[in-house]
């Protein structure tokens, strides 16, 4: 016994600095399996309001570019105006064949929540986003979050005001997406190169491919909208060996102008996901 | 000033200026990410004991992950410095005593080529683990490893020289006498 207390004396600095790194390894590889950061709800606390006190200085440098990305998303909303479509033969009219919005409201699937953003950063290869909306405003882990241009990333950690979004930019990020024009599915990912490009792999070699199509979710993403813009193909790979393509997309969102966010409830997500693993274990 | 509370300065100045300056800055590359906040290990006092050196070290690093989001990534590699900096002190130290006679290794403590080569191990075997550890949870080819830890050291070593020069530390001899 004495002997053991003498090797940890002597060997003290060793021993602690094994214990210190044993200490960050476990919270490096608990956050790669679960995404929930130990400690993360006080320390977002306080890197939020560090954060946002820095936003308020840079904010004004983006505004131009985030009003006119703004604007756009409100021109395209009215675009769809229904008042907006007259045909000129007056017998010709269009039928809406749905209920009034306020009888659907029990219906709704996806709800839209706004939020700020006061921290984001690109130069990490997992890149996250802070935004100031929390669990007191509503919002929960898994939650998708979409900009005013497209898909921008999944809330993974929510403190009482602020949350952590991994955003479309980060090595672990995978949304299930579909070319706008056939429909056919893929995964998006990204490979970590550049900001402004993300991937979509798994797309089969027999679907027709040209650039500038548009790529949107699927309706097979349990936290996303379906139809939220992914990004535009730029180029595609033909590698021999595979029977897939793989597809460099220009993302959607500009990252590093974003300022707005829309924070999306799926109300019918617990459900799915526990029928789901319902199913699971029935299977196994 | 006191030894503690320019090291507490010294802690939120490293941290803020890597958060908001260096990681602001849009990315060139993907190669290219200015770090200089682990010079604050390298500036820490002699005097200080390796376990507090280490848990110092560990809660600077924990700051910083906590600031972008993904903790234990910078935490792991800034104890694995504080662990082997005695080590290499002891080995480069130029006279007899240089520690007792000096706050902290600087260029005016250690001398050019010593001070520099302490910087040169410490700041590779920084960037290796965490390039390293950045690899095994992410997965990349070989070369993102190499290519990324040698672009990475030279920019540091570059912001480590222009910190140097700028903020030009001149140790005060010390000795028994007042």
């Amino acid at each position: 016994m004495r002997n053991i207390f003498l090797f940890i004396r002597r060997y003290f600095n060793f021993l602690f600095f094994l214990a210190l790194q044993a200490l960050s390894l476990y919270f490096l590889f608990r956050y790669n399996r679960f995404h929930e950061a130990a400690f993360m709800g006080v320390a977002s606390e306080i890197t939020g309001r560090i954060n946002e006190r820095y936003q308020t200085v840079t904010e004004y440098f983006k505004l131009k570019k985030a009003n006119a990305e703004l604007v756009r998303e409100n021109v395209d909303l009215r675009e769809k105006l229904r008042s907006n479509y007259q045909p000129a033969d007056t017998l010709h009219t269009i039928v809406v064949d749905s209920i009034r919005v306020d009888s659907l409201f029990k219906y709704q699937k996806y709800h839209y929540m706004d939020a700020a953003v006061v921290g984001n950063f690109l130069t990490t290869q997992n890149n996250f986003m802070t935004i100031h909306r929390g669990a007191d405003q509503g919002v929960k882990v898994d939650m998708a979050v979409i900009g005013p241009t497209g898909v921008v990333g999944r809330v993974v950690n929510v403190s009482a005001n602020f949350s952590t979004v991994m955003t479309m930019l980060s090595r672990q990020f995978k949304v299930d997406a579909k070319l706008k024009n056939s429909g056919e599915r893929g995964t998006i990912s990204w490979d970590g190169i550049s900001p402004q490009y993300v991937q979509m792999r798994n797309v089969p070699k027999n679907v027709k491919i040209a650039r500038g199509d548009s790529v949107l979710t699927s309706e097979l993403s349990s936290i996303f909208p379906a139809n939220i813009m992914v990004g535009v193909v730029d180029t595609f790979q033909n590698d021999p060996s595979s029977n897939f393509y793989t597809l460099r997309l220009k993302s959607a969102t500009n990252f590093s102008v974003v300022q707005y966010v829309y924070v999306v409830q799926n109300s019918q997500a617990a459900e799915q996901l526990q029928l789901e693993s319902a199913t699971k274990k029935t299977n196994e | 000033m006191s030894d503690l509370v320019k090291n507490i300065i010294r802690f939120m100045v490293f941290i803020l200026v890597q958060v908001y300056v260096l990681h602001k800055i849009p990315p060139l590359h993907r190669f290219v990410v200015p770090y200089l906040y682990f010079l604050y290990i390298i500036w820490l006092p002699f005097n200080i004991g390796r376990g507090w050196l280490m848990v110092i070290s560990f809660f600077f690093g924990l700051t910083l992950d906590y600031f972008l989001g993904f903790p234990g990534l910078h935490a792991a590699p800034c104890v694995l410095i504080a662990y082997v900096r005695p080590f290499l002190v002891n080995l480069l130290i130029r006279q007899e005593g240089a520690e007792q006679s000096y706050g902290s290794p600087s260029i005016h403590s250690m001398g050019w080529a010593p001070y520099f080569l302490l910087v040169l191990v410490l700041t590779i075997l920084h960037h290796t683990y965490l390039v390293f550890l950045e690899w095994l949870t992410l997965g990349n080819d070989f070369w993102f490893f190499i290519g990324k830890i040698g672009v990475m050291t030279a920019i540091s070593l570059l912001l480590i020289l222009i910190t140097e020069l700028l903020f030009y530390r001149k140790e005060r001899y010390r000795t028994n006498t007042a």
